[in-house]
Protein backbone atom coordinates (compact mmCIF):
# COMPACT_ATOMS: atom_id res chain seq x y z
CA UNK A 1 0.00 0.00 0.00
CA UNK A 2 3.04 2.35 0.81
CA UNK A 3 4.98 1.75 -1.60
CA UNK A 4 2.59 2.16 -4.26
CA UNK A 5 1.21 5.09 -2.99
CA UNK A 6 4.71 6.40 -3.29
CA UNK A 7 4.93 5.05 -6.89
CA UNK A 8 2.23 7.46 -7.62
CA UNK A 9 3.49 10.36 -6.20
CA UNK A 10 6.84 9.73 -8.54
CA UNK A 11 4.21 9.48 -11.30
CA UNK A 12 2.74 12.77 -10.47
CA UNK A 13 6.16 14.89 -9.98
CA UNK A 14 7.00 13.26 -13.37
CA UNK A 15 4.49 14.66 -14.98
CA UNK A 16 5.24 18.35 -12.77
CA UNK A 17 8.29 18.23 -13.95
CA UNK A 18 7.34 17.86 -17.64
CA UNK A 19 4.51 20.33 -16.97
CA UNK A 20 7.63 23.15 -15.85
CA UNK A 21 10.02 21.77 -18.91
CA UNK A 22 7.32 22.52 -21.34
CA UNK A 23 6.66 25.87 -19.87
CA UNK A 24 9.92 27.01 -19.36
CA UNK A 25 10.99 26.33 -23.24
CA UNK A 26 7.88 28.51 -24.01
CA UNK A 27 9.05 31.11 -21.97
CA UNK A 28 12.73 30.74 -23.51
CA UNK A 29 10.74 30.32 -27.00
CA UNK A 30 9.14 34.03 -26.28
CA UNK A 31 11.39 35.69 -24.83
CA UNK A 32 14.12 34.33 -28.01
CA UNK A 33 11.40 35.84 -30.21
CA UNK A 34 11.26 39.20 -28.63
CA UNK A 35 14.64 39.66 -27.99
CA UNK A 36 15.40 38.45 -31.83
CA UNK A 37 13.00 39.99 -34.00
CA UNK A 38 12.29 43.76 -31.68
CA UNK A 39 16.63 44.47 -32.52
CA UNK A 40 17.29 47.60 -34.77
CA UNK A 41 18.71 46.76 -38.09
CA UNK A 42 21.99 48.07 -38.99
CA UNK A 43 23.18 48.91 -42.54
CA UNK A 44 25.10 45.15 -42.49
CA UNK A 45 21.73 44.04 -40.66
CA UNK A 46 19.82 44.54 -44.12
CA UNK A 47 22.74 42.96 -46.07
CA UNK A 48 22.24 40.36 -44.27
CA UNK A 49 18.35 40.00 -44.38
CA UNK A 50 19.23 40.49 -48.10
CA UNK A 51 20.41 37.46 -48.12
CA UNK A 52 18.30 35.35 -46.01
CA UNK A 53 15.62 36.97 -48.63
CA UNK A 54 17.68 34.90 -51.09
CA UNK A 55 18.04 31.90 -49.48
CA UNK A 56 14.14 31.45 -47.89
CA UNK A 57 12.72 33.48 -49.91
CA UNK A 58 13.85 33.50 -54.15
CA UNK A 59 14.73 29.74 -53.70
CA UNK A 60 11.80 28.99 -52.30
CA UNK A 61 9.88 30.36 -55.35
CA UNK A 62 10.22 27.62 -57.81
CA UNK A 63 8.44 24.58 -56.09
CA UNK A 64 5.71 27.17 -54.22
CA UNK A 65 4.80 28.39 -58.03
CA UNK A 66 4.73 24.59 -59.26
CA UNK A 67 3.09 23.28 -56.81
CA UNK A 68 0.27 26.32 -56.88
CA UNK A 69 -0.40 25.52 -60.79
CA UNK A 70 -0.65 21.64 -60.25
CA UNK A 71 -3.53 22.55 -57.55
CA UNK A 72 -5.20 25.38 -59.00
CA UNK A 73 -5.44 22.77 -62.20
CA UNK A 74 -6.73 19.93 -59.50
CA UNK A 75 -9.29 22.12 -57.95
CA UNK A 76 -10.24 23.00 -61.49
CA UNK A 77 -10.60 19.47 -62.58
CA UNK A 78 -12.65 18.22 -59.87
CA UNK A 79 -14.61 21.15 -59.26
CA UNK A 80 -15.97 20.90 -62.89
CA UNK A 81 -16.81 17.07 -62.89
CA UNK A 82 -19.06 17.85 -58.96
CA UNK A 83 -20.46 21.05 -60.50
CA UNK A 84 -21.16 19.98 -64.57
CA UNK A 85 -23.40 17.83 -62.78
CA UNK A 86 -25.36 20.34 -61.46
CA UNK A 87 -25.29 22.28 -64.65
CA UNK A 88 -23.47 24.58 -62.73
CA UNK A 89 -19.91 24.53 -64.15
CA UNK A 90 -20.54 28.09 -64.47
CA UNK A 91 -19.59 28.96 -60.86
CA UNK A 92 -16.34 26.83 -61.25
CA UNK A 93 -14.28 30.10 -61.07
CA UNK A 94 -15.82 31.15 -57.98
CA UNK A 95 -15.29 27.34 -56.64
CA UNK A 96 -11.38 27.75 -57.91
CA UNK A 97 -10.53 31.23 -56.13
CA UNK A 98 -12.36 30.69 -53.21
CA UNK A 99 -10.59 27.77 -52.65
CA UNK A 100 -7.37 29.28 -52.77
CA UNK A 101 -7.32 32.20 -51.67
CA UNK A 102 -9.14 31.71 -47.88
CA UNK A 103 -7.78 28.08 -47.74
CA UNK A 104 -5.03 26.43 -49.75
CA UNK A 105 -2.92 29.04 -50.38
CA UNK A 106 -1.89 30.13 -46.74
CA UNK A 107 -1.83 26.47 -45.60
CA UNK A 108 0.12 24.32 -48.42
CA UNK A 109 2.52 27.46 -49.03
CA UNK A 110 3.29 27.55 -45.05
CA UNK A 111 3.61 23.54 -45.40
CA UNK A 112 6.01 23.51 -48.25
CA UNK A 113 7.75 26.71 -46.85
CA UNK A 114 8.51 24.26 -43.52
CA UNK A 115 9.78 21.79 -45.24
CA UNK A 116 12.57 23.52 -48.13
CA UNK A 117 13.21 26.44 -45.87
CA UNK A 118 12.44 25.64 -42.01
CA UNK A 119 14.03 22.51 -41.83
CA UNK A 120 17.24 24.30 -43.71
CA UNK A 121 17.20 27.17 -41.05
CA UNK A 122 17.05 24.84 -38.25
CA UNK A 123 20.13 22.67 -39.90
CA UNK A 124 21.87 26.00 -40.21
CA UNK A 125 21.84 27.23 -36.87
CA UNK A 126 22.10 24.44 -35.01
CA UNK A 127 25.31 23.31 -36.95
CA UNK A 128 26.10 26.90 -36.24
CA UNK A 129 25.90 25.78 -32.74
CA UNK A 130 27.27 22.40 -32.61
CA UNK A 131 30.65 23.62 -34.16
CA UNK A 132 30.38 26.25 -31.52
CA UNK A 133 30.08 29.47 -33.90
CA UNK A 134 27.63 31.07 -31.95
CA UNK A 135 29.21 30.84 -28.40
CA UNK A 136 32.45 32.33 -30.69
CA UNK A 137 30.82 35.13 -32.03
CA UNK A 138 29.54 36.14 -28.44
CA UNK A 139 33.35 35.73 -27.27
CA UNK A 140 34.23 38.34 -30.20
CA UNK A 141 31.29 40.48 -28.82
CA UNK A 142 29.06 39.88 -31.67
CA UNK A 143 25.41 39.25 -30.29
CA UNK A 144 23.89 35.99 -32.14
CA UNK A 145 20.48 36.85 -31.78
CA UNK A 146 21.22 39.95 -33.67
CA UNK A 147 23.80 38.92 -36.34
CA UNK A 148 22.65 35.19 -37.18
CA UNK A 149 18.80 35.15 -35.97
CA UNK A 150 17.15 38.40 -36.34
CA UNK A 151 17.88 38.52 -40.33
CA UNK A 152 16.30 34.68 -40.90
CA UNK A 153 13.38 35.74 -38.63
CA UNK A 154 12.61 38.59 -40.90
CA UNK A 155 13.36 36.94 -43.88
CA UNK A 156 10.76 34.43 -43.29
CA UNK A 157 7.87 36.93 -41.97
CA UNK A 158 8.41 38.99 -45.45
CA UNK A 159 8.54 35.83 -47.60
CA UNK A 160 5.79 33.54 -47.15
CA UNK A 161 3.10 36.28 -47.77
CA UNK A 162 4.30 36.96 -50.76
CA UNK A 163 5.13 33.30 -51.36
CA UNK A 164 1.24 33.01 -50.71
CA UNK A 165 0.27 35.46 -53.51
CA UNK A 166 2.18 34.12 -56.27
CA UNK A 167 0.55 31.04 -55.15
CA UNK A 168 -2.85 31.83 -55.24
CA UNK A 169 -2.27 33.78 -58.46
CA UNK A 170 -0.58 30.90 -60.06
CA UNK A 171 -3.06 28.46 -58.82
CA UNK A 172 -5.92 30.84 -60.26
CA UNK A 173 -4.39 30.70 -63.47
CA UNK A 174 -3.87 27.23 -63.64
CA UNK A 175 -7.82 26.77 -62.70
CA UNK A 176 -8.13 28.68 -65.94
CA UNK A 177 -6.21 26.50 -68.14
CA UNK A 178 -7.77 23.60 -67.20
CA UNK A 179 -11.58 25.13 -66.85
CA UNK A 180 -11.35 27.39 -69.64
CA UNK A 181 -9.14 26.39 -72.40
CA UNK A 182 -9.66 22.41 -71.89
CA UNK A 183 -13.20 21.81 -70.21
CA UNK A 184 -14.92 24.67 -72.24
CA UNK A 185 -16.09 26.85 -69.60
CA UNK A 186 -17.07 30.10 -71.27
CA UNK A 187 -13.97 32.33 -70.15
CA UNK A 188 -16.80 35.38 -69.81
CA UNK A 189 -18.16 33.42 -66.61
CA UNK A 190 -14.96 32.30 -65.29
CA UNK A 191 -14.04 35.60 -64.04
CA UNK A 192 -17.17 37.21 -63.53
CA UNK A 193 -18.51 34.80 -61.13
CA UNK A 194 -14.86 34.80 -59.50
CA UNK A 195 -15.35 38.64 -59.28
CA UNK A 196 -18.51 38.23 -57.69
CA UNK A 197 -17.90 36.58 -54.84
CA UNK A 198 -14.19 37.10 -54.06
CA UNK A 199 -14.01 40.17 -52.16
CA UNK A 200 -10.92 41.94 -51.30
CA UNK A 201 -11.33 42.70 -48.04
CA UNK A 202 -12.61 39.17 -46.47
CA UNK A 203 -11.30 36.51 -48.85
CA UNK A 204 -7.69 38.18 -49.90
CA UNK A 205 -7.16 40.21 -46.71
CA UNK A 206 -8.18 36.98 -44.29
CA UNK A 207 -5.63 34.54 -45.82
CA UNK A 208 -2.58 37.61 -45.99
CA UNK A 209 -3.47 37.41 -42.45
CA UNK A 210 -3.35 33.76 -42.05
CA UNK A 211 -0.08 33.71 -44.17
CA UNK A 212 1.56 36.22 -41.90
CA UNK A 213 0.02 34.38 -38.54
CA UNK A 214 1.74 31.28 -40.08
CA UNK A 215 5.06 32.72 -41.68
CA UNK A 216 5.70 33.48 -37.87
CA UNK A 217 4.72 30.51 -36.30
CA UNK A 218 6.85 28.50 -39.11
CA UNK A 219 9.86 30.72 -38.97
CA UNK A 220 9.84 30.81 -34.68
CA UNK A 221 9.61 27.59 -34.51
CA UNK A 222 12.12 26.59 -36.86
CA UNK A 223 14.77 29.38 -35.70
CA UNK A 224 14.36 28.57 -32.00
CA UNK A 225 14.40 24.58 -32.39
CA UNK A 226 18.00 25.59 -34.29
CA UNK A 227 19.03 27.94 -31.68
CA UNK A 228 18.02 25.42 -28.66
CA UNK A 229 19.15 22.18 -29.71
CA UNK A 230 21.48 19.32 -28.07
CA UNK A 231 24.56 20.07 -29.72
CA UNK A 232 25.59 17.05 -31.39
CA UNK A 233 24.72 15.16 -34.88
CA UNK A 234 21.72 13.69 -33.07
CA UNK A 235 20.71 16.60 -32.27
CA UNK A 236 20.51 18.27 -34.90
CA UNK A 237 18.30 15.38 -37.17
CA UNK A 238 16.01 15.32 -34.14
CA UNK A 239 15.07 19.22 -34.26
CA UNK A 240 14.99 19.16 -37.87
CA UNK A 241 12.39 16.86 -38.07
CA UNK A 242 10.80 18.45 -34.81
CA UNK A 243 10.82 21.61 -36.80
CA UNK A 244 8.67 20.05 -40.03
CA UNK A 245 6.71 18.11 -37.45
CA UNK A 246 5.65 20.92 -34.95
CA UNK A 247 5.28 23.79 -37.45
CA UNK A 248 3.09 21.67 -39.67
CA UNK A 249 0.68 20.73 -36.88
CA UNK A 250 0.68 24.23 -35.78
CA UNK A 251 -0.22 25.29 -38.79
CA UNK A 252 -3.14 22.84 -39.86
CA UNK A 253 -4.45 23.89 -35.72
CA UNK A 254 -3.83 27.43 -36.12
CA UNK A 255 -6.07 27.45 -39.63
CA UNK A 256 -8.87 25.85 -38.06
CA UNK A 257 -8.75 28.15 -35.36
CA UNK A 258 -8.20 31.55 -37.69
CA UNK A 259 -10.93 30.48 -39.54
CA UNK A 260 -13.39 29.43 -37.45
CA UNK A 261 -12.73 33.02 -36.32
CA UNK A 262 -12.89 34.60 -39.80
CA UNK A 263 -15.05 33.05 -41.45
CA UNK A 264 -17.30 31.03 -38.53
CA UNK A 265 -19.57 34.06 -37.87
CA UNK A 266 -20.91 33.87 -41.57
CA UNK B 1 30.08 41.98 -55.05
CA UNK B 2 28.77 40.98 -58.52
CA UNK B 3 27.21 38.27 -56.99
CA UNK B 4 25.42 40.12 -54.13
CA UNK B 5 24.40 42.56 -56.79
CA UNK B 6 22.41 39.91 -58.68
CA UNK B 7 21.08 38.51 -55.53
CA UNK B 8 19.78 41.65 -54.76
CA UNK B 9 18.05 42.05 -58.00
CA UNK B 10 16.50 39.10 -57.41
CA UNK B 11 15.01 39.79 -54.27
CA UNK B 12 13.59 43.10 -55.51
CA UNK B 13 12.49 40.99 -58.46
CA UNK B 14 10.43 38.95 -55.71
CA UNK B 15 9.30 41.57 -53.42
CA UNK B 16 7.86 42.79 -56.40
CA UNK B 17 6.11 39.93 -57.76
CA UNK B 18 4.64 39.86 -54.56
CA UNK B 19 2.99 43.36 -54.85
CA UNK B 20 2.03 42.52 -58.54
CA UNK B 21 0.40 39.48 -57.61
CA UNK B 22 -1.50 40.96 -54.87
CA UNK B 23 -2.64 43.67 -57.20
CA UNK B 24 -3.82 40.86 -59.48
CA UNK B 25 -5.73 39.22 -56.40
CA UNK B 26 -7.40 43.03 -56.03
CA UNK B 27 -8.25 44.01 -59.73
CA UNK B 28 -8.89 40.50 -61.68
CA UNK B 29 -9.75 37.85 -58.84
CA UNK B 30 -11.68 40.09 -56.62
CA UNK B 31 -13.25 42.64 -59.51
CA UNK B 32 -12.21 46.02 -57.45
CA UNK B 33 -11.84 48.64 -59.68
CA UNK B 34 -10.39 51.85 -58.92
CA UNK B 35 -12.24 54.32 -60.29
CA UNK B 36 -15.71 53.25 -59.04
CA UNK B 37 -15.72 54.98 -56.10
CA UNK B 38 -16.52 58.61 -57.82
CA UNK B 39 -18.72 58.27 -60.67
CA UNK B 40 -21.75 56.91 -58.96
CA UNK B 41 -25.41 57.60 -57.24
CA UNK B 42 -27.73 55.47 -55.19
CA UNK B 43 -31.65 54.96 -55.46
CA UNK B 44 -33.32 52.74 -53.32
CA UNK B 45 -36.24 50.32 -53.62
CA UNK B 46 -38.62 48.91 -51.01
CA UNK B 47 -39.21 44.84 -51.66
CA UNK B 48 -41.55 42.46 -49.88
CA UNK B 49 -39.02 39.87 -49.80
CA UNK B 50 -35.61 39.97 -51.50
CA UNK B 51 -35.37 36.01 -51.03
CA UNK B 52 -31.23 35.24 -51.00
CA UNK B 53 -30.08 38.60 -52.70
CA UNK B 54 -27.34 39.62 -51.34
CA UNK B 55 -25.08 42.67 -50.99
CA UNK B 56 -22.75 43.52 -54.06
CA UNK B 57 -25.38 41.61 -56.43
CA UNK B 58 -25.65 43.05 -59.59
CA UNK B 59 -28.01 45.74 -60.94
CA UNK B 60 -29.41 44.97 -64.92
CA UNK B 61 -30.61 46.90 -67.44
CA UNK B 62 -31.72 45.16 -70.03
CA UNK B 63 -29.48 42.71 -68.89
CA UNK B 64 -26.32 44.70 -69.00
CA UNK B 65 -24.62 45.75 -65.75
CA UNK B 66 -25.22 49.48 -64.55
CA UNK B 67 -24.50 48.85 -60.68
CA UNK B 68 -24.32 47.15 -57.39
CA UNK B 69 -26.66 46.11 -54.54
CA UNK B 70 -24.82 48.18 -51.59
CA UNK B 71 -26.85 47.33 -48.77
CA UNK B 72 -29.93 45.13 -47.52
CA UNK B 73 -31.76 46.18 -44.22
CA UNK B 74 -35.09 45.69 -42.62
CA UNK B 75 -37.20 48.80 -43.18
CA UNK B 76 -39.26 48.72 -39.49
CA UNK B 77 -42.10 51.21 -40.47
CA UNK B 78 -43.51 48.72 -43.21
CA UNK B 79 -41.45 45.39 -42.04
CA UNK B 80 -40.16 45.11 -45.94
CA UNK B 81 -36.27 45.19 -47.08
CA UNK B 82 -34.85 48.23 -48.26
CA UNK B 83 -31.95 47.94 -50.94
CA UNK B 84 -29.80 50.91 -51.24
CA UNK B 85 -28.48 50.55 -55.12
CA UNK B 86 -25.02 51.77 -56.30
CA UNK B 87 -25.14 52.87 -60.04
CA UNK B 88 -23.34 54.11 -62.63
CA UNK B 89 -23.17 58.10 -62.77
CA UNK B 90 -24.09 57.74 -66.46
CA UNK B 91 -27.63 57.31 -65.46
CA UNK B 92 -28.11 60.08 -63.01
CA UNK B 93 -31.32 61.55 -64.34
CA UNK B 94 -31.85 58.87 -66.79
CA UNK B 95 -34.44 56.67 -64.47
CA UNK B 96 -37.83 57.82 -64.27
CA UNK B 97 -40.08 57.92 -61.47
CA UNK B 98 -42.27 55.07 -62.76
CA UNK B 99 -39.63 52.65 -63.55
CA UNK B 100 -39.80 49.14 -61.97
CA UNK B 101 -37.36 47.19 -60.04
CA UNK B 102 -37.45 43.54 -59.80
CA UNK B 103 -35.64 40.68 -58.48
CA UNK B 104 -34.50 37.95 -61.08
CA UNK B 105 -32.56 34.50 -60.97
CA UNK B 106 -29.82 34.06 -63.15
CA UNK B 107 -30.58 30.34 -64.37
CA UNK B 108 -32.26 27.81 -62.18
CA UNK B 109 -30.61 28.13 -59.21
CA UNK B 110 -28.47 30.84 -59.77
CA UNK B 111 -27.53 34.09 -58.15
CA UNK B 112 -30.24 36.61 -57.41
CA UNK B 113 -29.98 40.01 -59.17
CA UNK B 114 -32.02 43.03 -59.70
CA UNK B 115 -33.45 44.36 -63.07
CA UNK B 116 -34.35 47.50 -63.89
CA UNK B 117 -36.72 48.55 -66.47
CA UNK B 118 -37.47 52.25 -67.27
CA UNK B 119 -40.61 53.54 -67.39
CA UNK B 120 -42.31 56.41 -69.42
CA UNK B 121 -43.06 59.28 -66.86
CA UNK B 122 -41.41 62.44 -68.05
CA UNK B 123 -39.59 63.20 -64.14
CA UNK B 124 -36.45 61.56 -63.50
CA UNK B 125 -35.31 59.65 -59.78
CA UNK B 126 -32.40 61.77 -58.16
CA UNK B 127 -29.61 60.79 -56.14
CA UNK B 128 -31.02 59.02 -52.90
CA UNK B 129 -34.68 59.11 -54.24
CA UNK B 130 -37.00 55.62 -53.74
CA UNK B 131 -38.31 53.45 -56.87
CA UNK B 132 -41.74 52.52 -56.15
CA UNK B 133 -42.74 50.00 -58.58
CA UNK B 134 -41.28 46.65 -57.31
CA UNK B 135 -41.72 42.65 -58.03
CA UNK B 136 -40.35 40.88 -55.54
CA UNK B 137 -38.26 37.61 -55.66
CA UNK B 138 -39.94 34.53 -56.54
CA UNK B 139 -39.44 32.06 -53.68
CA UNK B 140 -39.31 28.78 -55.20
CA UNK B 141 -41.48 26.96 -51.98
CA UNK B 142 -44.27 29.61 -52.79
CA UNK B 143 -44.10 28.30 -55.95
CA UNK B 144 -44.82 25.05 -55.44
CA UNK B 145 -47.36 25.52 -52.97
CA UNK B 146 -49.46 27.77 -55.31
CA UNK B 147 -48.98 24.73 -57.46
CA UNK B 148 -50.40 22.02 -55.36
CA UNK B 149 -52.98 23.98 -54.24
CA UNK B 150 -53.90 25.06 -57.87
CA UNK B 151 -54.01 21.20 -58.55
CA UNK B 152 -55.78 19.78 -55.46
CA UNK B 153 -59.01 23.19 -55.99
CA UNK B 154 -58.79 21.65 -59.91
Amino acid sequence: MDANFSHALARVARLGRKGCDLLEALGRAGLFLGQSAISVPSREGWRLWMQQMHFVGVLSLAIVLVSGLFIGMVISLQGYTILVEFGAEEALGQMVALSLLRELAPVVAALLFAGRAGSALTAEIGLMKATEQLSSMEMIGVDPLRRVVAPRLWAGFVSLPILTVGFSVVGVWGGYLVGVQWLGVFEGSYWSNMQASVTFLNDVGNGMIKSMVFAVVVTWIAVFQGYDLVPTSEGISRATTRTVVYSSLAVLGLDFVLTAVMFGGL
Amino acid sequence: MKRSKTMELGVGLFMLAGIVGLIFLGLRVSGLSLTSSTQTFHLEANFANIGSLKPRARVTMAGVTVGRVESIELDTEWYDARVVMKLNSDLEGQISRDSTAAILTAGLLGEQYIGLSIGGDPEMLADGETIRDTQSAVVLEELIQQFVSSMANG
